[in-house]
């Protein structure tokens, strides 16, 4: 079906840690239409993170495939899946994970270092992706100069720069007051609805999770849908 | 050139530890400049030393004189166009310190032997009507105050008089230069018929010859058949070509070039130690942050090009700072100790060594760190991050 962006088929995902096999993910099978956005729920240690990771060409799994707008990613090798990534999928992590070395506008110009564009047009891009997230007016601004609120929404910057197709978002507001919270989760809607991103959020906050089309919850390695409340 | 900006900013994000570590490259490398020119200068006419030209000393030492009387054999030998002679004579001029090297020649055979040497006509024909005169090159002149017509006395430390003076009197004839920055003018010569005449001992003797090979043969040849025709007299020769005479004149001060080569090597050892710690310092603080770009799709190249390039930058900034530095000292010194020490000259050779040893260096620090930060696996930087 063309209208879905993901699809997984059969997913595992063991780690050894030392002699000890530890199945994190078990004969998932997900499909994520185009322009979803999807909270992903579940206790520490279920497995979320590991299904953002294989979603987002970070890590391969041991068993079933995972493909992402037409890509195979179980198959691509390291190079190709950086290379995916850098067009693909934009994340967004916890604590923003910016460079302190750079301003908010050269953290958001870093994915188009990977682009041939020159640049001028870097620039213009990535003051146009800081215009989205409303911080046009703090483009030359360190990250230490800056809120919690406002880095993240940096990093949401950095995210969209290179206009992929789906946003992965590992708990994007763990680490805000909840009003603060509500604006980037708002910023997120609006980037769903009105920019068509294809949305995956792990979360451990219900409030959140209301902001998304639908809630998965991952307990054990497997997935199954939340009723809503 | 377009992930520069990150590179820099990634060199000065602990600024005092970037200077810290770029004042020791700078050290190093000023050090380097600084003991490759010396080393040059103890090195002499090695490097501007010219095939064709040959020097025939005692085969026992150089400080043993040859009978002068070899001349015309040596010039009558197959293969020699041209011979001419000198002889160390080892004075200073007012004060011991004053030292620089005097040798008495025959002015025309030596003038001829040395076209890389020029000196306008009408002095080289007053110096060879004057039996008391003496050239001297522009380097001495310039360092002393001389000028064509002063009275040069030297004192003598070998070479009494027969009168039992030791001071030998010259006058200033003319001054000669050299094209080649690389050669020395920090000598004197003056005529060895006077020399011949007024020395106490030691007559008809002289220090070594210098032949200039003919066009076309074969300098060993010519060398062997020069030695063989001595073979077995109380004065045997040893023939070689001018660099290897310089070679053996400059093992007199001991092998300089393994000194000098034996610091450096203690020096860059230290120096790969203190930038190697800095890389991998500055790898381990910001292991999530490398994480992130290959998370936003730098491939490993990139990283690995990213964090060498950070190395080799740090090594250039110091390295190019201390050649800069260490080349204004140098040339401050060739004016100061040009007439004691001759030939003290920061050869481009030397430069371009100095500039392929930073880049070495810079690699060699950063390649474990960057091979460290290629091999990240993201997914366990970030859990730890």
């Amino acid at each position: 079906m063309s209208d879905i962006l993901a699809r997984l088929e059969g997913v595992s995902r063991i780690y050894l840690k030392g002699k000890e096999r530890v199945e994190v993910l078990h004969e998932l099978d997900l499909e994520i239409p185009k322009g979803d956005f999807i909270a992903i729920m579940g206790p520490s240690g279920s497995g979320k993170t590991t299904l953002l990771n294989l979603l987002g060409g970070l890590d391969k799994p041991t068993a079933g495939t995972v493909n992402v707008g037409g890509a195979e990613l179980s198959s691509m090798s390291n190079s190709q899946l950086s290379h995916w990534r850098s067009t693909n999928v934009g994340f967004i992590f916890q604590f923003y994970n910016l460079l302190p070395v750079l301003t908010a506008l050269r953290n958001v110009e870093l994915p188009l270092l990977l682009t041939d564009f020159n640049s001028k047009e870097r620039v213009k891009r990535a003051s146009i992706a800081l215009d989205i997230v409303g911080l046009a007016d703090r483009a030359k601004h360190y990250p230490r100069e800056l809120s919690g609120g406002q880095e993240q929404r940096v990093a949401i910057a950095r995210a969209i720069v290179s206009d992929p197709s789906l946003l992965l978002c590992d708990e994007p507001t763990g680490d805000l007051d909840r009003e603060t919270a509500d604006e980037i989760l708002r910023l997120l809607q609006v980037l769903n609805r009105e920019h068509g991103k294809t949305i995956v959020m792990v979360t451990h906050d219900a409030q959140a999770a209301d902001y998304a089309n639908r809630s998965l919850h991952c307990d054990k390695g497997t997935l199954e849908a939340k009723e809503a409340a | 050139m377009k992930y520069f900006r990150l590179i820099w900013k990634n060199v000065w994000r602990k600024k005092i530890r970037t200077s810290l570590t770029v004042l020791s490259v700078f050290v190093a490398f000023l050090l380097f400049a600084l003991l490759s020119a010396i080393g040059f200068a103890f090195r002499g006419g090695v490097d501007v030393a010219d095939a064709e030209r040959l020097v025939v000393i005692d085969k026992i030492s150089l400080i043993n004189p040859i009978p002068m009387s070899y001349l015309n054999r040596i010039a009558a030998t197959e293969g020699v166009e041209s011979v001419t002679h000198s002889t160390w004579f080892g004075g200073y001029y007012q004060d011991p310190r004053n030292q620089f090297p005097q040798f008495p020649v025959d002015p025309q055979s030596y003038y001829d032997m040395y076209p890389e040497v020029s000196m306008p006509p009408e002095q080289l024909e007053a110096f060879k009507r004057n039996r008391t005169g003496a050239v001297v090159g522009r380097e001495l002149a310039e360092t002393y105050g001389w000028k064509i017509g002063d009275q040069i006395p030297i004192q003598a430390t070998i070479w009494t008089k027969a009168d039992g003076g030791r001071t030998w009197e010259f006058q200033l004839e003319g001054i000669f230069s050299t094209d080649d920055p690389r050669g020395s003018t920090a000598l004197m010569l003056f005529q060895y018929d006077y020399f011949e005449e007024a020395r106490a001992f030691g007559k008809g003797t002289v220090g070594w010859y210098i032949l200039r090979v003919a066009k076309g043969a074969d300098p060993i040849r010519v060398a062997n058949a020069i030695d063989l025709q001595f073979a077995n007299s109380p004065n045997e020769t040893k023939t070689s070509t001018e660099a290897a005479f310089a070679q053996s004149f400059t093992k007199q001060f001991g092998n300089i070039a393994l000194i000098v080569m034996l610091i450096l090597g203690a020096v860059f050892f230290t120096l790969l130690l203190v930038s190697g710690n800095t890389m991998s310092q500055s790898v381990r603080e910001r292991i999530a942050e490398l994480a992130v770009l290959k998370t936003l799709g730098f491939g490993d190249g990139a990283v690995l090009g990213i964090v060498l390039s950070e190395s080799i930058l740090i090594m250039l900034m110091g390295g190019l700072l201390g050649l800069g530095l260490g080349w204004l000292i140098i040339q401050g010194l060739a004016q100061q100790m040009g007439a004691f020490l001759p030939g003290v000259f920061l050869s481009p050779k030397a430069i371009a060594g100095g500039v392929a040893t930073m880049i070495g260096a810079g690699t060699l620090a950063g390649i474990f760190p960057a091979l460290k930060a290629m091999r990240l696996s993201i997914i366990d930087a970030l859990a730890r991050a």
